[in-house]
């Protein structure tokens, strides 16, 4: 273990803390302009969570102390998922501690405590968004989890780094199950970070809402840690996306000044997704929330197939 | 180079496959149709490549005479039959569609498990993609099954014509000329007497539900 690899994961996690919530914004940005409206400013979430951070924070008197330990959990979870996707250098000294279904599984349980959180007030409002989160949850992470194995099944290893490493040697080519498993990911990314086609960030239309439902109740500095964590995964699922599917330019073991280009690198790839992100939720409609188990289902079976024709075409690239 | 276009080749392969599971879960005939030219473009590009990296001039006619065919004139037929039956819109499934996607990744493991040793046979280059042609017939089989409007199951049989076709290019560069054309022929005219049939159905029922059909007594 490297001071080098303890600078190269402390600069990701920062990365990650400071760059998330202008990721968010500059999603914003570009519905924004592709709506043909001015938008709020690059900065925007960060004056949200600076005006939420100086707020006192209002609870509910029946509240539990899950529900007060619950944004910390789910802050932290996000913050571990986005430091053990390999983004900058794939030298982590955190991710031998997590592979990829673990990364699964810090997502499951930050789902969790949400859900609970938001039941344990006892509104309507609360149990309905938990309920929607968790028909959404359980049918994402098997196609999360499908489209993680398939890019395991070319580099033989569940862990991050190695997938990440093995990607990023393999020559240039067409691969088609990386790019079915593209498509599934973005898929489940919209569901998961509730995304136009499957819930509208924007929204406060009680029928519709899941992750408003949730973040109801919260306020102060609670909800503004709720939002930083929306935020952070929004920017892990860039960040997987971009590791698995881009992750040309990521620094290796031993190169401080790649660590260094890493950096410019990964913003220019953030911009273009967050861009394509916005291009996508411009041009799709939200679905009725009924649909949105087909909508998974689809996911996962792209997943699926990907994983098969990765088994029977083999990986030409290796 | 030749690297590149079996990858390639590889690449249309799995969006073949795609369009067959989209197929499957498409709610609208128009859209069917629409799904229906691409999976033909797909075919055609298949084909060319197919023909560039075997250095078998042949697949390069087949190639045209698919486009001219399954790109241009059938989907112009197809049209034209929705329009005058008027049923530009919804399909009745007998299963509901989320089930079907699940039996149709079931259809694809069976149908790669038995194209494993058929394909270790060939001596084609892109005989790995045998396993995906034969997962396009089982899948356009299937949805001539789940559906129970007749313009969707002739779209399906057309569907099914279009992986055999994708499964004799794959497995051996393409039939004899002879056999091709005669099979194009032989779909033309289907689709043509299809047609025809459809619109007795209609006059017959009143619509195009074939399971009318299956009440053999006068009345």
């Amino acid at each position: 273990m490297s001071a080098l690899g303890f600078a190269a994961q402390l600069l990701e996690i920062l990365a990650a803390l400071a760059l998330a919530p202008l990721f968010l914004g500059w999603v914003n940005q570009c519905r924004a302009w592709l709506q043909s409206r001015r938008g709020p400013g690059l900065l925007q979430p960060y004056r949200t969570l600076h005006k939420l951070f100086n707020k006192d924070s209002v609870l509910a008197e029946r509240a539990s102390p899950l529900f007060r330990a619950a944004p910390y959990l789910v802050f932290g979870c996000m913050t571990l998922a986005c430091g053990i996707v390999p983004t900058l250098s794939t030298e982590l000294p955190l991710s031998p501690a997590a592979d990829a279904i673990a990364l699964v599984g810090l997502f499951a349980l930050a789902r969790v405590f949400v859900s609970l959180a938001a039941m344990d007030i006892g509104t309507a409002f609360g149990s309905l968004g938990a309920r929607r989160e968790m028909l959404v949850g359980f049918l994402a992470e098997p196609a999360l989890l499908m489209v993680l194995f398939t890019t395991a099944l070319i580099s033989d290893s569940t862990s991050l780094t190695t997938i990440v490493r093995t990607l990023s040697a393999r020559e240039v080519g067409i691969q088609p199950s990386l790019a079915l498993a593209a498509v599934a990911l973005v898929m489940v990314a919209l569901a998961e970070n509730a995304r136009v086609p499957v819930d509208n960030p924007a929204t406060h239309l009680e029928l519709t809402m899941i992750h408003e439902a949730l973040v109801l109740e919260y306020s102060g500095r609670h909800l503004a840690l709720m939002e930083w964590a929306a935020a952070l995964k929004l920017f892990a699922y860039a960040c997987i996306g971009i590791a698995l599917f881009v992750p040309w330019g990521v620094a290796g073991a031993h190169a401080p000044l790649a660590l260094l280009a890493a950096l410019p690198l990964l913003l220019a790839k953030l911009a273009l997704g967050g861009f394509l992100l916005a291009l996508l939720e411009t041009l799709s409609a939200k679905m009725r929330i009924f649909r949105v188990p087909e909508f998974l289902g689809m996911a996962f079976m792209l997943a699926v197939i990907a994983m098969l024709v990765n088994l029977l075409l083999g990986a030409p690239g290796r | 180079m030749s690297g590149l276009a079996l990858q390639f080749i590889n690449l249309l392969a799995a969006l073949l496959l795609l369009l067959a599971f989209a197929m499957l879960a498409q709610r609208r005939i128009l859209s069917l149709i629409h799904l229906y030219t691409m999976q033909g473009v797909v075919l055609v590009a298949a084909t060319a490549a197919m023909g560039y990296v075997s250095h078998q001039p042949h697949l390069y006619v087949s190639a045209g005479l698919t486009l001219a065919l399954k790109v241009f004139l059938i989907p112009w037929l197809l049209h034209r039959v929705i329009d005058r039956l008027n049923v530009r819109w919804d399909i009745e499934t007998l299963i509901n569609i989320p089930t079907t996607l699940i039996v149709g990744i079931v259809l694809v493991i069976f149908a790669f498990n038995l194209a494993q040793p058929i394909s270790e046979l060939s001596a084609s280059v892109a005989r790995g993609t045998l396993g995906i042609a034969l997962a396009c017939v089982l899948l356009s089989l299937m949805m001539m099954i789940t559906r129970s409007k007749a313009v969707p199951q002739v779209i399906g049989f057309l569907a099914l014509e279009n992986g055999l076709f994708f499964a004799a290019t794959a497995a051996t560069y393409g039939m004899p000329m002879v056999v091709e054309l005669g099979i194009a022929l032989d779909v033309l005219v289907g689709i043509l007497i299809l047609g025809v049939f459809l619109f007795q159905i209609r006059q017959q029922f009143d619509s195009l539900d074939i399971r009318h059909l299956e009440k053999l007594k006068d009345e």
